[in-house]
Order: C-alpha cells, then sequence, then structure tokens
C-alpha cells in the first residue's frame, strides 16, 4: 500500500494539544513546543464563581517577566476593587510585603465628572494585602473589567520583585475608570504563585492568561 | 525503496504558506500553526557596562523597517553609582553619535517604605525641549543590593524618514527619590525623537557610573 498522507500519530513524537513539533535543543529528535513568538501562553484561568483565581506552577526562572492579562472579570459583589497578591514556595498566605503606587483617570458615562488623581486608599505602604489593579468594578450585567499586570523576574535571588499594571474598569457608578499601579514586593526569595481575587464576594466569570515572555 | 523525507505535501493537513506544523487542540490530528506577532531580537547583559547599545545590522540587532514597533524590557538594572538616573538616547550614524533632538515628557508618583509620604507629579526637572540629551527614564537609583529598576519603553517606527519618532516608558523602581531606601518609584516617560531621518541605534546608560548588573531585552512587533 502506498503511503499518502503521514498521520498526527506517525511522528516520533507525544503529541501536545495545539503545540508545534520542532527540533529538540540537541537537534537530535524531535519535540513539541511553541513556533517561536516571544510571548509564551504558559496558562489560562476562567472563573466561576471563584473566591481566587491562584496560578501555582510555571512561575520560575525560565522567563525573566511574566505577563497577565485580564478579560472580562465580572465579581459578584457591587462595587469592588479586582487585585492580586503573591506568595513563595508552596505557601499559601498571599501575603508578602508590598510598597506600591496607584493612580488614575475617570470620566462618567454622564459626563459629569472628570479626574486626574493620585488614589491613596490603593496604594500601599509596606502593607500585605491584596494589590487593587482595577478599581470600584460595577456588577451589572454588563460591567467588569480588563487589564494587563508585569510582574518581573519573579524567581531572582538578589532583588526585590517589581510589578507595573493598567487596568480599566467600569464602575458601579458608571464611569471608565483607567488604573495604573507599580510597586514592588519586598521579597529577595523567589515568587512562585500570583493569587487574583476581589475585595469582596467571588469572581463571577472572567479569564485570566498568564504568559512568559521570552 | 526505503521513504529518506517527507515532502510537504506529505502530512494529513492542508498545507499553508510560512505556517508551521502543529498538533490541533485535541491532539488528534495535524493543524497550521503561526508565530506570536512579538518576536525577541537582542538580550543584552550588563556586567560593570558604561553603556549598552542596540545597533541595527550590529550584533544580530535589527532596528530598521522590519518592525514598525520596537519594545525595550528592562529587567533588575542595577547602578554602580547611588542615586544616578536611567536614561536613553538615540542615533541616527548607526551609534556614531547619540544626539538626537527630543522633547518629551515625565511624571512620577512615589511610595516611602517607612511612612506614608508620597507624590503624584510633573517633573519640569525632567522633562525635555528639542533638547539632545539623554533622556531619563528612571532617577535617583538607590544602589543597595536589593533595589533594582524595571520597566518597558515603546519606540514607533524609527525607520520613518517622514515622521518624528515617538517613545513611551513606563517603569518602577526602588529610588532614593526622598533620600531613603525602600521607596517604590513609577515613572511615566513620553515624547519624540525630533527627526525625519531614520533612527538606527539606541544606547542606554546611567547619568554616572556603570550599569552594574541587569538585562535589556529588544522585541520587534509585527503589525500583521
Amino acid at each position: 500500500m502506498a503511503l499518502s498522507k503521514v498521520n498526527f500519530n506517525s511522528i516520533n513524537v507525544t503529541p501536545a494539544a495545539s503545540k508545534a513539533i520542532k527540533f529538540n535543543s540537541s537537534n537530535n529528535g524531535l519535540e513539541t513546543g511553541d513556533l517561536g513568538g516571544s510571548l509564551v501562553l504558559l496558562s489560562t484561568q476562567t472563573a466561576s464563581s471563584s473566591a481566587n483565581i491562584d496560578f501555582t506552577s510555571n512561575i520560575d526562572s525560565t522567563y525573566k517577566e511574566y505577563i497577565f492579562r485580564y478579560t472580562n472579570v465580572h465579581p459578584a459583589t457591587d462595587n469592588v476593587q479586582f487585585g492580586f497578591q503573591v506568595d513563595t514556595g508552596t505557601n499559601t498566605s498571599y501575603g508578602q510585603t508590598v510598597t506600591s503606587t496607584f493612580f488614575r483617570a475617570v470620566h462618567s458615562e454622564a459626563d459629569d465628572s472628570t479626574g486626574l488623581a493620585r488614589v491613596a486608599s490603593e496604594d500601599q505602604q509596606k502593607g500585605t494585602g491584596s494589590q487593587t489593579l482595577a478599581y470600584g468594578v460595577g456588577n451589572d450585567n454588563d460591567q467588569c473589567a480588563s487589564g494587563v499586570l508585569h510582574l518581573f523576574d519573579p524567581s531572582a535571588s538578589t532583588y526585590y520583585k517589581h510589578f507595573i499594571g493598567r487596568g480599566e474598569s467600569i464602575t458601579a457608578s458608571d464611569q471608565a475608570y483607567d488604573s495604573f499601579v507599580g510597586g514592588m514586593f519586598y521579597q529577595t526569595s523567589a515568587l512562585t504563585r500570583v493569587r487574583f481575587k476581589m475585595s469582596s464576594g467571588n469572581i463571577d466569570s472572567g479569564t485570566i492568561k498568564m504568559y512568559g515572555v521570552s | 525503496m526505503a521513504l529518506t523525507k517527507f515532502n510537504f505535501n506529505s502530512f494529513d493537513l492542508t498545507s499553508a504558506a510560512s505556517k508551521g506544523l502543529a498538533f490541533n487542540s485535541s491532539a488528534n490530528g495535524f493543524e497550521t500553526s503561526s508565530a506570536g506577532a512579538m518576536t525577541h531580537i537582542k538580550t543584552l547583559t550588563a556586567s560593570a557596562s558604561s553603556t549598552l547599545s542596540f545597533v541595527d545590522g550590529s550584533s544580530s540587532v535589527v532596528l530598521d523597517n522590519t518592525y514598525p514597533v520596537y519594545l525595550f524590557k528592562f529587567i533588575n538594572l542595577h547602578p554602580s553609582a547611588d542615586q544616578s538616573d536611567f536614561s536613553f538616547n538615540a542615533s541616527v550614524d548607526s551609534g556614531s553619535n547619540y544626539n538626537v533632538t527630543k522633547t518629551s515628557t515625565l511624571f512620577y508618583l512615589y511610595h516611602r517604605g517607612s511612612d506614608a509620604a508620597n507624590t503624584f507629579q510633573y517633573d519640569t526637572n525632567r522633562d525635555l525641549a528639542q533638547s539632545s540629551s539623554d533622556k531619563k527614564i528612571t532617577f535617583n537609583a538607590n544602589v543597595d543590593s536589593y533595589s533594582s529598576g524595571n520597566g518597558l519603553l515603546y519606540l514607533f517606527n524609527p525607520s520613518s524618514t517622514t515622521f518624528v519618532k515617538h517613545f513611551l516608558a513606563v517603569t518602577n523602581e526602588d529610588s532614593q527619590t526622598s533620600g531613603e531606601q525602600g521607596l517604590s518609584q513609577q515613572v511615566f516617560a513620553g515624547g519624540y525623537l525630533n527627526t525625519t531621518s531614520a533612527v538606527d541605534a539606541i544606547k542606554f546608560n546611567y547619568s554616572s557610573g556603570n550599569i552594574d548588573a541587569g538585562t535589556i531585552k529588544l522585541y520587534g512587533i509585527k503589525d500583521s
């Protein structure tokens, strides 16, 4: 019988969903992997009445920067903050010491208020609480928050760990609320896990994706 | 006769120009796949370096019309001199001179670790008005061992010979701006390189001393 087509399981590599076939690092065999973009999707988590969304694996020295993109994060409770914290090893307290800055631009749907200001209530001075990324998220059916968080070199053993983020939310007061956050965790041990949560109630729905930047 | 080579049309899928071969989302068949839109170009690692420079055509650096947007990432930049300012400048002659005219803004926030002192302000001492000086994107860096600066710098369409070249930066560092350690400072800088010549090199340095350690990565971002 003539060979007409090579099937997916005819290649000498274990098939892995949505992964490409590449030569291995020794160039003596095949392996699965990503095709060469610098933004490597590591994990996707979808909230479903979730108290927390935890990323507890794949945060290591493989990448010098990790990017979290949160999309259409919808709270169960009205007028809450969407935020994050980190931890080391296999710890689960998510209470690392952080100093941060936070400012916002805001504009109401009614066009009756605008503003640009630092928000002291959402920054921290050696605090251990959840760091706000998106403020005042409403829980009407069409309200949510989306944004991005960059975490730099979480596995470094020398330096404090820095982050910057920007989040856009529709507030319970029907405002466009653009949040800018930056800060550092006073931790020279490797950070290995990241937790996202609302300041009150569950994350009703939404998606958070974690990327490594190669 | 033994089969020695698989040809392009030997695989059980429809071939597509310039695409890769990947398993499908069920891992039970093949599909075509594309690389990401962000492409790593070059990583430079500082080691008591006076400057780190990215010059198009040198050391595998691409900084031309290949990409419409370039992105620099700064990771754990550590200065040798206390309270120095991390800055960049641009060249239109392949790095012979880093002196492109710039007009720019800078504002920043900081929050001290020792107490609630903070600020949020525009900084007239660190913006530029038609100046060829280095553009600061962090300042008053802390030299303590645990301190570093991290962030991003976007450079738009550097190869244009029609338009000025815009840039945007955001950084966070452990700073000594208020004369203490453990201060988190976020800096926002933006502006344009006021030249219609193609920019083909970017140089980074501290205002005093060396870049003791740290990494700068350059990426190109596709527009399609």
